[in-house]
């Protein structure tokens, strides 16, 4: 037994939980000594309390006890076939872990066929199957809205899968790609290094860059900072590097949100974010119909050709 | 008046009257929280929020309500049975006064966000101290006045109100076991699956020992009383009550079905529920068995009314929870609402009619009246109340079934056919119904306050002398 360094402890288990079941009917039995005959009525004990409180000696109803030795005998039944001796009983060894393990088998066997035929199938073809894109959305309700949304468009922090506007690239190998291993999206905090006015300039610039009203004194001088120090993951114009993840800054997207404050925030705190791996949990072939589905989200007049 | 030959009614009618009270405040905290379900607007700023607001929710209906209710009827029940007034006034009342502070601390830190995090156990350190040494000062109140009995035998209900005081001493220290870090902050003294095991034995035991012993408590003198009849079976109530007592301790497991909770610790905590079945129906028999022969006081007496239909909602929701421990009906039950419905149907069919049957039968005795001011509005109030519970109860059945339904559909290809917001949006019309269920209960309580409001005005508070003891008792 693995939940225990010692034996002893199963053994100490197993006497008590017995002694209990005897116990119990031993209680039972002990009471039932008051035979009734028929017609005959009970007699009330000779105590009276506050008055008038009193008791009847009826013996136990017939059926009531029929019930308790029904779920104590169900009990030993059950501690036969299932665990709770530790010891001994588990009949048919059953355990949470192999119920869990064949009920994933079970529906291994009956869907992999499902999701399997599609592996040939490139992507963007995938994307165009109605069957298979149909499948593909009902994965994504099931395993990714609790982030990306009901509607893929994302939210603070996570990504919004319909816009055309990728991390990490959005060909369907990369898509694949991300929903496999996950992603692990990492922008150190510069609050220490920077100060809080270097902070502010680099904001400035940022915002410059992105093409909305700013503070051209800042801007000006945060331009050195960004081509010295932050350049080296979103490039020099700032347009983001897909290998490592690093988002243009140019557009009007923001995984964070675009404001002055927000930018602040990011550049002094930095920004962790995690994508899960689902390659062992879903297998390739719900990953490839569901990297089709991804795909046609941002693909829709081409997925409809 | 302050002698022994006379009874100590003062420390009963305060606690009475607070029970009241404090119904009010938890039953009206538990509508604010079931509207903001319905309207998610109605949660405003953290102080106001549902996430602190229901665990006040709870422990003022489970402890400040029912525990009051408890107090008063244990501290009158006890003199009376035992022909003897409480072996100290000034430790009577200072376990009033303390367990209203540790109330009163409750209601202002639970807002605050002060909580120790475990379920119907949230306050924090110094609070569960206080309580501690309140309760202990109960026990000797409670006990002391019972070892100094002019009657040999000790009635059945003092049984109960002896284990449920014994048993809630061990649990509050137990589950309460803290490494403080700060004045108002505290983490358990148990970790993972080992905290959450403790935890429940302390849960379940809450609902065993303080929600159904002590209740049966109440059960066993107001029922024979009102109703004018002996107890059924005394051989009954002694196997139950021993069986009850033992067996309850084994049946927290079945909060943690199908978690990282070992597989043996599962099974004995849903076989042992399903022995808890019998055990409890023994109450339910012994009380509505006591009524036989008496049964057309029914029809006029609607404080019996309140008795008995508590015991009918108690035989079912102890049916409907050894039902709900097996594990293939947990699998669906669990997390869903139906959870909620069942312990509605504990906490308001039995605990709350109980309570407030035992109340109208005790009210009016302690201000030196025969009965309550007007019996009408306790036929009304029976009614309402009936009317809320099966409100209440029966949209959470619906939506705890649909919700556990819904979470486990899935379509031909295997994925899941509803997401969660699904389920939510299903769930919203039966949330509005729930609510309008509590209110339904609130307004009884509302009517209750105003029918004991003129019975105290229009009576006396008086300690009723102590007769002399009956020669064959």
């Amino acid at each position: 037994m693995t939940d225990f360094y010692s034996g002893f402890w199963g053994i100490y288990i197993a006497i008590i939980v017995i002694a209990s079941l005897i116990g119990l009917a031993y209680l039972l039995k002990s009471q039932m000594v008051i035979k009734l005959k028929k017609g005959e009525s009970a007699d009330v004990l000779h105590h009276t309390w506050d008055g008038d409180l009193q008791e009847y000696n009826n013996p136990l109803p017939g059926w009531w006890v029929g019930l308790f030795v029904l779920t104590i005998a169900f009990a030993v039944g059950y501690l036969a076939l299932y665990p709770g001796l530790v010891v001994f009983g588990n009949a048919i060894g059953w355990t949470s872990t192999k119920q869990y393990a064949t009920e994933v088998k079970r529906a291994d066997d009956k869907y992999a066929q499902l999701y399997a035929k599609f592996m040939p199938m490139p992507v963007p073809e995938v994307a165009r199957n109605a069957e298979a894109n149909g499948m593909g959305k009902r994965l994504f309700g099931t395993y990714c809205i609790q982030c990306h949304g009901v509607n893929a468009q994302g939210a603070k922090g996570f990504p919004n899968l319909t816009d055309n506007d990728w991390l990490y690239g959005g060909t369907p190998e990369k898509i694949e790609q991300t929903i496999q291993n996950g992603r692990h999206g990492q922008m150190p905090a510069f609050g220490a290094a920077f100060g809080e006015e270097k902070v502010r300039d680099v904001a400035n610039y940022v915002i410059k860059i992105s093409g909305r009203p700013h503070n051209e004194l800042r801007a000006a001088r945060g331009e050195a900072t960004f081509k010295q120090v932050c350049a080296a993951c979103h490039t020099p114009a700032g347009t983001g590097n897909q290998d490592v993840g690093a988002p243009n800054l140019t557009d009007k997207i923001w995984l964070y949100g675009g404001s002055e404050a927000t930018i602040v925030e990011t550049i002094t705190n930095g920004r962790n974010n995690v994508m899960p791996a689902w390659k062992d949990f879903l297998g390739d072939a719900k990953v490839h119909v569901l990297a089709g589905y991804v795909y046609s989200l941002s693909h829709g007049n081409e997925a409809a050709k | 008046m302050d002698n022994q030959a006379t009874y100590n009614y003062k420390v009963v009618r305060q606690f009475a009257l607070m029970s009241v009270v404090w119904g009010i405040v938890g039953m009206l905290i538990g509508v604010i929280i079931a509207s903001q379900l319905v309207w998610p607007e109605l949660n405003f700023g953290p102080w106001f929020h549902f996430g602190r607001l229901r665990a006040l929710h709870t422990s003022a209906v489970i402890f400040a309500f029912g525990g009051c209710g408890l107090i008063a009827t244990s501290y009158y029940v006890v003199q009376r049975t035992c022909n003897v007034r409480l072996i100290s006034d000034k430790l009577a009342a200072f376990t009033f006064w303390g367990y209203q502070a540790v109330i009163i601390a409750c209601v202002i830190t639970y807002p605050l966000g002060i909580t120790f995090n475990k379920e119907y156990a949230e306050m924090e350190w110094p609070i569960k101290l206080l309580l501690a040494v309140v309760w202990v000062a109960y026990a000797i109140v409670f006990f002391g006045t019972l070892a100094k009995r002019k009657v040999k035998h000790i009635y059945v209900a003092n049984w109960f109100y002896g284990a449920f005081i014994l048993a809630v001493t061990l649990l509050h220290v137990v589950n309460s076991a803290f490494i403080p870090v700060s004045m108002w902050k505290s983490y358990s003294a148990y970790a993972g699956a080992v905290d959450a095991m403790v935890q429940w034995w302390y849960g379940h035991n809450a609902v065993g020992f303080f929600l159904t012993a002590g209740f049966l408590g109440m059960m066993y003198y107001f029922v024979p009383k009102q109703a004018g009849r002996p107890i059924y079976s005394y051989r009954l109530s002694v196997v139950h009550f021993w069986a009850l007592s033992f067996t309850y301790m084994w049946a927290g497991p079945h909060h943690l079905h199908y978690t990282a909770l070992p597989d043996w610790t599962q099974s004995l905590g849903m076989v042992f529920s399903l022995i808890l079945l019998a055990p409890s129906w023994g109450g339910m028999i012994n009380g509505i068995m006591t009524l036989s022969g008496a049964w057309h006081k029914l029809r006029t007496d609607p404080v019996l009314k309140f008795l008995i239909t508590a015991l009918s909602f108690y035989g079912m929701s102890t049916f409907e929870g050894p039902m709900m421990a097996i594990k293939s009906v947990n699998a669906l039950s669990h997390y869903t609402d139906w959870t909620v419905g069942h312990v509605h149907s504990g906490a308001l069919g039995w605990v709350a009619m109980i309570t407030i049957g035992s109340m109208y039968y005790l009210i009016p005795r302690l201000f030196n009246r025969e009965a309550m001011h007007s019996i009408k509005l306790i036929e009304v109030h029976f009614w309402i109340a009936t009317l809320g519970i099966l409100l209440y109860i029966s949209s959470m059945w619906i939506a705890g079934v649909t919700q556990g339904l819904m979470w486990r559909a899935v379509n031909p290809d295997g994925t899941l056919t509803y997401a969660f917001i699904d389920a939510v949006k299903a769930t919203h019309p039966y949330y509005f119904v729930r609510a309008l269920g509590g209110l339904c209960f609130l307004s009884g309580m509302v009517l209750m306050l105003y029918n004991v409001l003129r019975t105290v005005t229009e009576g006396k508070a008086v300690d009723a002398e102590i007769p002399a003891v009956a020669a064959h008792a």
